[in-house]
């Protein structure tokens, strides 16, 4: 059944911009998306989306829907009563560049100051061996989309412009959680993940897992996980005066720090 | 309205004047966790420095326990070390629990966001002008929450002899018929002691430090299977970890307020058997 939904967008570039109100017909079982592109087909065919797979795997299409970080092409039009107007706007945290598309190349640039995993020596049939119980852990973060709605919705950088020089931000959190997990890895990224990466600086308010779309427990299973291997390194007289009285822990045997 | 040249309105990010534009209410959750936290922390203060009706024989009440001061006859199962201490004997011993539920994961979101608004909520800008985490001395001592989870883990063995001990005769001026005061009872202030001590531990037990100590920090759970076991354990629980924190705090909260009414002869211990 179509019928007509009233939208306002937010259209304008770094100079400036407003919310605009329009009204696009619209069926059910359509998303977001769906509304905006038939907008851009009708009556503004200048506005600017950044989208691809519109099946919420390519991270794309990520953008702020009456406040809420969301992907475009998974909110579907029928959580919202057909009365209700709904706001889109682009992704508060990133530099605009044009109507709902931001310039994201922040996490690039963090992606970038993390190290990548240095495996160790091949066994000796030149093939390397992780059991399944150990790889399976990191998995879950590897279901991450790279969508940066946990970036855009983390306040640390949000709230605070200055803070991006110091801050990861969880997306990047849980890739050192992942490889600080990983059975061959020889890195060891506690220090790195403290000082350069800012782990500190986040409070654990969960918002980065209340917008994940891929429903990843980036707080429960990346982030608390990887402040308590911080503690390990820093913060636990017990781990300190094992490692002074020679005790130390095999865990991080065969890692050097970077 | 934020300001002009702040957070959400930094100057290269898209011009929007609100500092929200969420239209869900977004403050309900902050505001209840507002209102019974410092419900909670103003009856725990009260409590805590009335230093007596803490004991009603057999029950005495977990803000008390172990009761370490000069504590009332009965009371003390582990002896009087701090006999000598002017103030009430809570005072000794709450600053373990209370640094426990202070630096725990859970409740270090749900204050951060209902009582310094760091953020209110998600997607809701947040009323500071700079941010460091806890990176700066004092929250850089949530880092301490490992160490009160072994003093936790001792807290609630010892409630959980108190609730053993909470099986123990009724006093003669409780007793109804005949004889009821010799072997064992069991009363409404035993049931509510063992809720309390489970809902105790579910959350002890929860404890994301917990689940790191266990197993979660191990590279290599194939080579430690009963660590990986328990990890596995642990983390079911700790999924509900926040729930968990909600109902001990109630239950805490609620045996000691009957323990209070007990021994204020206000009411009667509701007996079973």
């Amino acid at each position: 059944m179509a019928y007509d939904l009233k939208m306002r967008v937010w259209r304008g570039d770094a100079e400036g911009g407003e919310l605009t109100d329009y009204t696009v017909e619209v069926s059910e079982g359509e998303v977001v998306l769906d509304a905006l592109h038939r907008l851009q087909a009708t009556q503004t065919g200048d506005l600017a989306i950044r989208w691809n797979c519109k099946a919420g795997k390519c991270g794309s299409c990520s953008a702020e829907i009456n406040g809420r970080p969301r992907l475009l092409c998974m909110t579907r039009l029928s959580d919202f009563e057909p009365s209700e107007t709904i706001t889109v706007t682009p992704m508060r945290t990133f530099p605009v560049i044009r109507d709902l598309v931001t310039d994201v190349s922040f996490n690039y640039e963090k992606a970038r100051e993390l190290p990548y995993a240095e495996l160790g020596p091949r066994d000796a049939d030149g093939k390397r061996r992780m059991m399944q119980v150990d790889v399976e852990r990191g998995q879950e973060f590897r279901k991450c989309i790279e969508c940066y709605l946990c970036q855009d919705v983390c306040h640390v950088v949000r709230d605070h412009e200055d803070n991006k020089q110091h801050f990861a931000g969880p997306r990047f959190f849980i890739r050192y959680a992942e490889l600080d997990m990983h059975p061959l890895d020889t890195h060891d990224r506690r220090k790195l993940a403290q000082d350069a990466a800012g782990l500190g600086m986040c409070n654990i308010t969960k918002c980065c897992t209340e917008v994940c779309p891929e429903g990843i427990h980036i707080t429960d299973n990346g982030i608390i996980p990887m402040k308590e291997r911080v503690v390990d390194r820093k913060y636990d007289p017990l781990v300190w005066l094992g490692n002074k009285i020679g005790l130390r822990s095999k865990d991080d045997e065969g890692r050097t720090e970077v | 309205m934020a300001t002009t040249d702040h957070g959400v309105s930094s100057p290269t990010r898209a011009r929007i004047d609100a500092r929200t534009l969420r239209q869900d209410r977004w403050w309900l959750s902050p505001l209840t966790t507002f209102v019974v936290f410092s419900a909670f922390v103003v009856y725990a203060t009260v409590r805590a420095f009335m230093g007596r009706d803490y004991y009603a024989s057999p029950y005495l009440s977990p803000f008390y326990s172990p009761c370490l001061g000069d504590c009332v006859e009965g009371a003390s199962d582990f002896g009087q070390p701090f006999a000598w201490w002017p103030l009430s004997a809570a005072l000794i011993i709450l600053i373990f629990p209370l640094g426990f539920r202070m630096t725990c994961y859970y409740y270090r979101k749900a204050y951060y966001r209902a009582f310094w608004l760091s953020p209110p909520a998600c997607g809701v800008a947040e009323p500071h002008g700079s941010y460091s985490g806890e990176t700066r001395f004092p929250l850089i001592l949530q880092n301490l929450h490992r160490w009160f989870w072994y003093a936790a883990v001792l807290v609630g063995l010892v409630l959980t002899f108190d609730t053993v001990l909470a099986f123990r005769p009724m006093p003669a001026e409780y007793a109804v018929g005949d004889g009821e005061t010799s072997g064992i009872h069991m009363g409404l202030g035993t049931l509510l002691m063992i809720v309390n001590i489970v809902f105790i531990w579910l959350y002890t037990l929860s404890c994301h430090s917990c689940r790191h100590i266990v197993g979660g920090r191990l590279r290599h759970f194939s080579k430690h299977p009963v660590r990986y076991r328990l990890w596995t354990w642990v983390s079911r629980l700790n999924e509900s970890h926040g729930k968990w924190a909600w109902y001990s705090l109630f239950s805490v909260a609620i045996v000691d307020l009957y323990i209070f009414l007990l021994a204020t002869h206000t009411i009667q211990d509701v007996r079973f058997f």
